[in-house]
């Protein structure tokens, strides 16, 4: 009779093995599933596969723009799904089915993965645009991985790239250093009704609360709009200590969405726990590895300085090359000099001045100047900063040769670009005539 | 059928573009009817080249509209606002054809049964330069005769469709000025009254 011991170890074996993954599927980090590593704009959430997985079905469409169809509207996408889903295009989408996310963007294959999450060769655009050189003779000899070179074309936003901008704002223009930010404009959510500004002796936080919080409380611009410490920390037995990100969201709601939606603030939004620069890709301070990013990791709510957050907060945890040649770069002297006053407000260049840049807005009413908080927004790729922040001071032309330079951008800006990007010349100016 | 002009400004473009949209979905839901079988429905069902004429005459209508009592009012009549090609940029009314192309890309995103599209033998943008063989031959056929609609039927992808192309015709100084002096347009000398290209309207037959 055969003995049941190799049944009985291979049974014991299986049912361990299930538990185990059905015990690290419940974990907080599903980690023992990942096929491979997630891209830079996805490994923040990797721990919460059903973001992007729907079982029986893949990576769903709808997963995708759950997160991104707002920046794809807000891009006027170029190659939008329903300008394809006319049945013209039926032989273009047999080549590539562009409606599809997936068709660019697989997940978990760093081996070819490219900037933006692409994983198509970089001459992707020939399948269906071979016969540019037909239409554009400037075009006929470029190669075909080199279409996205220095800033020309991009898949889905091409706002600051198209022709007409690129003729107005001079391609040939001389460079310009000199310029202001626009100045930001106040919005909140709800309307405060008609408060009174309150002071120290107003705070109405518990009596063991740290009396230099209340000082300080009473000098931002939260006690001035009549805000009081129980506004955010709740009343009474409701009181806590460390407010979570909605309750900053339910005034400052444009800020938060934009928070939310960059690498910042998308865990927060995914449910998860806050990001951390323990978990971050780029060089952090060792020091700064244990903190959790939320609004009070740049702002501090009761002195709410808003110099702090467009500087200090910054360095505090970022040590890139890019971070650390800040204090040396133009744009750093430039900020000095308008903090101290020897030059006009907006005439600076901090690190929120280009990444957490001042851009129009329109939150139900007429556009307004707001800070968009999605610091990952104007990164992909860095010509989305020609607009609302590059151009504010610099010609389109120096700006764009200083986008395409790395080593450039490694030194933050210090000297000037290597070379011309000539193909921005191929535009005529209105002055040319038609 | 009626339409009504929008007598807001402000709401002209949206509404003559839900006002598309709900005639295109009930022409879309009448075809759809006599493609199939009408036992246990009743329904009579509309020939496709009735549908198609009846989408156009929307789609034409609300063009009209929009140049006539918002683009050509507020821009050469009253001096208001402008309209621009770069309309977000300029802060400008889109163009009459821009609006047309909107509302294709919002109706595309709705169904898949019918499709609208304004084409050219001598479009401004490639893209819009006709693709399939009814295309051409339909864009032919009307700047032959611009009374005419031309019908066929032609398979995209696994689908069979239905296709109508009725001619574009310049009826305004602003369509012809336009596209002679833009860079990318490989005309300059259209007249007023010259047929332009086409509006091709597609319908799912299976």
């Amino acid at each position: 009779m055969r003995s049941p011991r190799p049944t009985v170890v291979w049974l014991l074996f299986t049912l361990s093995a299930c538990a185990w993954l059905g015990w690290s599927l419940a974990r907080p980090r599903a980690a023992v599933f990942l096929p491979g590593p997630s891209s830079d704009g996805h490994h923040q959430i990797e721990a919460a596969c059903d973001l992007c997985h729907t079982p029986f079905r893949g990576v769903a469409q709808e997963a995708c723009l759950d997160c991104h169809a707002e920046e794809l509207e807000s891009a006027r996408d170029s190659h939008a799904a329903a300008v394809f889903s006319d049945p013209r295009n039926a032989a273009d989408l047999a080549k590539l089915d562009v409606r599809l996310c997936v068709t660019c963007h697989t997940e978990h294959q760093p081996e070819i993965t490219a900037a933006m999450g692409v994983t198509l060769p970089r001459d992707f655009c020939v399948h269906c645009h071979a016969d540019i050189g037909d239409e554009r003779p400037t075009h006929v000899d470029f190669a075909p991985a080199t279409c996205a070179s220095g800033g020309c074309h991009n898949f889905h936003d091409n706002r600051n790239l198209h022709q007409d901008f690129l003729a107005r704002h001079g391609a040939g223009g001389a460079a310009t250093f000199e310029g202001l930010l626009p100045a930001r404009e106040a919005w909140i959510a709800v309307d405060l009704g008609d408060r009174a500004p309150l002071s120290a002796v107003d705070a109405d936080s518990p009596g063991n609360a740290a009396p230099e919080l209340a000082e300080a409380w009473a000098s931002s611009a939260h006690a001035a709009s009549g805000v009081a410490c129980s506004d955010c920390h709740g009343g009474g037995a409701d009181w806590i200590d460390r407010p979570r990100p909605d309750v900053c969201a339910s005034c400052h709601d444009a800020e938060s969405t934009g928070f939310l939606a960059g690498r910042h603030g998308m865990r927060l939004a995914a449910n998860l726990e806050p990001m951390s620069p323990a978990d971050a890709r780029l060089p952090m301070r060792p020091e700064a590895a244990s903190r959790t990013l939320d609004c009070g990791a740049c702002h501090d709510p009761h002195d709410v300085d808003l110099r702090v957050a467009a500087v200090d907060a910054c360095l505090g945890c970022h040590v890139d090359d890019h971070s650390t040649a800040y204090a040396e770069s133009p744009h750093a002297g430039a900020w000095r000099a308008e903090l101290s006053g020897e030059a006009a407000p907006g005439s600076g260049a901090s690190c929120a001045s280009c990444h957490l840049p001042r851009s129009e807005a329109r939150l139900g009413g007429a556009p307004r100047i707001v800070v968009q908080h999605n610091q990952n927004d104007n990164l992909r790729p860095n010509e989305k900063m020609l607009r609302d922040v590059c151009m504010n001071c610099h010609s389109l032309a120096f700006s764009l040769d200083a986008l395409a330079d790395p080593e450039l951008i490694r030194r933050n800006f210090r000297g000037l670009p290597a070379r011309h990007v000539e193909s921005v010349d191929m535009v005529p100016s209105p002055a040319d005539g038609p | 059928m009626s339409l009504r002009t929008p007598s807001h400004p402000s709401t002209s473009r949206g509404a003559v573009a839900a006002l598309t949209l709900a005639a295109v979905a009930i022409l879309a839901g009448a075809v759809t009817a006599c493609g199939g079988s009408t036992e246990g429905t009743g329904s009579p069902g509309i020939a496709p080249e009735a549908a198609a004429d009846a989408i156009h005459h929307v789609l034409e209508s609300d063009r009209t509209v929009y140049a006539r009592h918002v683009v050509n009012r507020l821009q050469d009549e009253e001096g208001v606002i402008a309209a621009s090609e770069q309309w977000e940029d300029d802060r400008a009314l889109p163009l009459p054809a821009q609006m047309f192309r909107m509302s294709a890309q919002l109706t595309a995103e709705k169904t898949d049964r019918v499709s609208y599209a304004l084409l050219s033998p001598w479009p401004i943008n490639s893209r819009n330069a006709p693709r399939t063989e009814a295309e051409e031959a339909g864009l032919e056929s009307v700047a032959a005769d611009p009374s005419k609609p031309f019908y066929g039927t032609e398979s995209l992808g696994d689908t069979e469709y239905f296709t109508a192309v009725y001619a574009d015709i310049a009826v305004s100084p602003a369509c012809v000025t336009c596209h002679n002096a833009h860079a990318d347009s490989p005309r300059d000398d259209f007249e007023l009254g010259d047929t332009m290209g086409g509006v091709i309207v597609r319908i799912a037959l299976d």
